[in-house]
């Protein structure tokens, strides 16, 4: 005897319950805490924030604990979080010129202002598996040095006071907003460099790296990467200045890219940008490299059909939240449309019998 | 002076819920009215005008308010309730006023060919407001309806530009219809 | 009773307002994607977002909510959806179709005929029916623009082609008040003729497309098809096994591992209210009127 499956929201209950003890794991071992997941795990916080478009480390790192370390599911929990909240207005653009620097390197000036900064990076580690770390992580103290007062300029100002590189001058239009705008393409710069700084780094990574190999080939050198804190500013109407609000880590990066020049303008660099929160360098290093490959037709150049010059396929497919819902969807029932296929396969095969039976 | 800041939704999430339900009822079934409460709006804006702007209108939709209804009070309600941008006519997304004072027509943004959406709706105030009148036949009307339009051959023209357009909806104290593009129009 | 950390049905009221613009404009040009800019939602794209974002824009605290996903209110998405209004919106909830003032449904549309004053919400994976054939939203776009739609007719035709019939057999194109080619979301193509004429008012939702369509109560929808290859509805040639109905689309359940199978109506309350009024399949047993 057939009975229709039921008990689908007992089902979802005791999934939810198995979940939640899964997530804390032995109980033997002591419980990770939300400040052991933001200080030790930084990295992957830096993640959650820059793709979730949220900073704020503490709620990244619960979303990490909560998701068992999915970054992924991580970034969901705060998109999720992040639309409920108010708009209470837009900040002032950051100042990257004025970045308290933790590392900042040039790849094209081997001096320059502001000194070469190697910072807190994995660049010149041997990628030794470090089994001190499984017995007891305590690290020796790092040499410090007194903050250098010294500014620290951009690569890319020196470039441009020489007429070397493409001018990039300062708008007052308000960049569009994906998160509270239906994305309209062909779309601007601004809207391409938000959609690819929250877009998943892996996807992102790949696009630089496609270019790179030669499909949409625009060979970049990293004129400057810069990590550090920059503050946030808001323009208070009632006060009529801004104000300072808060400070975020940033990760910013300008390539210096080929560029043959026309009849009209002389022998010139381009640029490609990268701006992401946190200590994400790969994800700004490959930011600025699709950057540059997506403006292909503003600067004059082929479109060889490589898929970073490709604006609307990068654009659509890199927001990892999208893709994961729509890749797993498949899971849910499909009986329906399946039935339906079903039902036609077999009616053409019969179909196909039948007239082999006739013409034997 | 504070007149402004009264007359808003007392519970925004369900009235406007309500009164949501009431607009997509008439402006999906052609010549259907319906009442909307919930606003206190200064005058001369009707109940049904002012709790359709509480309920569609803010600082995202640029309104453009014709004739009579561009008045202090008016204009100081829907900027403390709605923040609505007002808006010169080819720059508006709704708007409000009189027949007489929304003409000419030809001057709303009626979309564009690869995007009919981006196309006014009007809201017209009414003297009088019947399911009799002018004959509707199209999309939402199983066979025929019919609605005290204020003129016949407005219509049939917007109908002709299909699927670009305006669409409107009449108000009358607290009545409310709606006319999409998709209507066909006859004179009775 | 619903969810006080919440506002009524989940959304803030701005983000309500701009899906009920779009909802209207949908309504107002029918068959016409409207773009709209989808929120994240509590719950997975892919797994109702837009039909959510669409209920919850539509809901007041007067109506009475039903859920479906392949016909069934006990799919375990379809109990996640209900749940979730339940919780945010307090709504009260039904699993019968006459009583229902909105329904979400994912791929089907229920076999009872809706009435006037109901309305139908269908989550939509992908509404562009042209995205197959062209993967371009830019180039779609132009198409409807056009009404460029030989395309389609030519995927169609290359199928009467190689199999002698068109292939299509679920999410199959319609043409709505001769204009717009639309998707109508993967309902079996035995649904579509209830996509025509029907009292009620269907909306489309989908959240990770950011798009909202719309077909008004009483709107004229064709299914494409070709004189010589008329469109044809279709299901398992079978009756349910439980209540015997005849014209209700079908489930097919394996029962063992030898071949052995069943079918059963995908309407869930179609099937049981057949059943409580005393109709009887091959492998149906008798069911008391209001029995578990």
């Amino acid at each position: 005897m057939y009975v229709a499956v039921k008990g689908g929201e007992r089902a979802i209950d005791n999934a939810h319950a198995w979940l939640a003890e899964e997530r804390r794991g032995d109980l033997g071992v002591a419980e990770l805490s939300v400040a052991q997941i933001r200080a030790q795990l930084s990295l992957a916080v830096n993640r959650v924030m820059a793709e979730g478009s949220l900073y704020d480390p503490d709620l990244a790192a619960l979303a990490i604990k909560q998701a068992r370390g999915d970054l992924i599911e991580a970034i969901f929990l705060i998109r999720a979080y992040r639309t409920t909240l108010p708009r209470l207005g837009a900040s002032c653009p950051v100042n990257t010129a004025e970045m308290a620097v933790i590392r900042r390197i040039s790849a094209t000036f081997k001096d320059l202002p502001g000194g070469q900064v190697l910072g807190p990076t994995f660049d010149y580690t041997h990628r030794l598996l470090d089994f001190k770390l499984a017995a007891e992580g305590e690290a020796a103290q790092a040499a410090t040095a007194p903050a250098a007062m010294e500014a620290v300029p951009h690569v890319m100002a020196m470039l441009d006071r020489d007429g070397m590189i493409e001018a990039e001058p300062l708008g007052n239009d308000v960049p569009a907003d994906l998160t509270r705008e239906p994305m309209e393409l062909p779309g601007s710069r601004a809207l391409r460099l938000q959609a690819i700084t929250r877009g998943d780094e892996g996807f992102i990574l790949s696009m630089a790296y496609s270019t790179q190999r030669g499909y949409g080939r625009t060979h970049a050198f990293v004129g400057e990467l810069r990590i550090g804190a920059v503050a946030v500013e808001m323009e208070i109407p009632e006060l009529g200045f801004a104000v300072e609000i808060g400070e975020i880590e940033l990760t910013e990066c300008e390539t210096v890219n080929q560029f043959k020049g026309s009849k009209t303008e002389p022998p010139q660099f381009t640029r490609g940008y990268g701006l992401v929160f946190g200590q994400t360098e790969r994800k700004a290093i490959a930011m600025s490299l699709v950057d540059r490959s997506l403006r292909w037709a503003e600067l004059g150049e082929d479109y060889t059909g490589a898929p970073a010059q490709d604006e609307e396929f990068v654009l659509m497919h890199a927001d990892n939240v999208q893709a994961t819902g729509f890749l797993e969807h498949i899971k849910l029932p499909h009986y329906v449309d399946f039935q339906s296929e079903l039902e036609l396969v077999r009616r053409l095969r019969a179909e196909v019998f039948a007239t082999q039976e006739a013409a034997e | 002076m504070n007149d402004a800041l009264l007359g808003g939704f007392v519970d925004a999430a369900v009235q406007s819920s309500h009164a949501f339900r009431a607009a997509l009822t008439v402006l999906s079934q052609p010549g259907e009215i319906r009442e909307l409460h919930g606003a206190v709006p200064p005058a001369p804006l009707s109940v049904a005008a002012g709790v359709l702007l509480l309920t569609l209108c803010d600082g995202t939709t640029p309104l453009h308010l014709a004739g009579a209804y561009d008045c202090a009070s008016v204009r100081d309600w829907i900027t403390f309730h709605c923040g609505a941008p007002l808006v010169s006519v080819e720059a508006a997304v709704f708007a409000l006023g009189d027949w007489v004072a929304l003409q000419p027509l030809g001057q709303f943004a009626i979309g564009l060919p690869d995007y009919p959406d981006r196309a006014v709706t009007l809201i017209v105030e009414m003297p009088a407001l019947e399911a009799k009148g002018a004959v509707l036949r199209g999309p939402g009307i199983a066979d025929a309806a019919y609605l005290s339009l204020p003129e016949v051959a407005a219509f049939q023209a917007n109908r002709a530009l299909f699927p670009l357009g305006f669409d409107c909806f009449f108000t009358c104290g607290a009545k409310v219809a709606a006319l999409p593009r998709s209507t066909h129009v006859e004179a009775v | 009773m619903s969810d006080q950390a919440y506002n009524f049905a989940y959304l803030d009221e701005q983000t309500k307002r701009m899906i009920r613009r779009a909802i209207l404009k949908g309504v107002a040009v029918p068959g016409y994607q409207v773009p709209f800019a989808s929120r994240e939602m509590p719950m997975p794209y892919g797994w109702g977002t837009g039909g959510v974002q669409v209920t919850a824009a539509c809901l007041t605290p007067d109506d009475t909510l039903k859920v479906i996903d392949q016909g069934a209110d006990d799919t375990t998405n379809a109990v996640s959806i209900r749940k979730f209004f339940q919780r945010t919106a307090g709504v009260a909830v039904t699993e019968a179709t006459a009583d229902a003032t909105l329904i979400q449904t994912r791929h089907r549309i229920p076999e009872a005929a809706l009435t006037t004053g109901q309305i139908l919400v269908y989550q939509v994976p992908i509404p562009e029916p042209l995205r197959f054939l062209e993967p371009r939203e830019t180039e779609t776009r132009k198409m409807h623009e056009l009404e460029e739609y030989g395309l389609i007719h030519v995927k169609l035709y290359e199928d009467i082609a190689r199999h002698g019939t068109i292939a299509t057999s679920y999410a199959y194109p319609v043409k709505v008040e001769g204009r717009y080619v639309m998707d109508p979301s993967p309902i079996p193509k035995f649904d579509n003729p209830k996509l025509s004429n029907s009292p009620a008012l269907q909306l489309f939702g989908a959240g990770r497309e950011q798009r909202i369509y719309a077909l008004p109560p009483f709107t004229h929808v064709v299914s494409l098809d070709f004189d010589d290859h008329p469109f044809e509805p279709s299901k398992a040639p079978h009756d349910c096994d439980l209540c015997g109905a005849g014209e209700s689309y079908l489930d097919e359940v394996i029962t063992d591992d030898q071949g052995g199978r069943m079918f059963v109506c995908s309407d869930t309350d179609f099937c049981r209210t057949r059943c409580e009024a005393g109709h009887l399949g091959a492998l149906g047993v008798p069911v008391l009127k209001g029995g578990a």
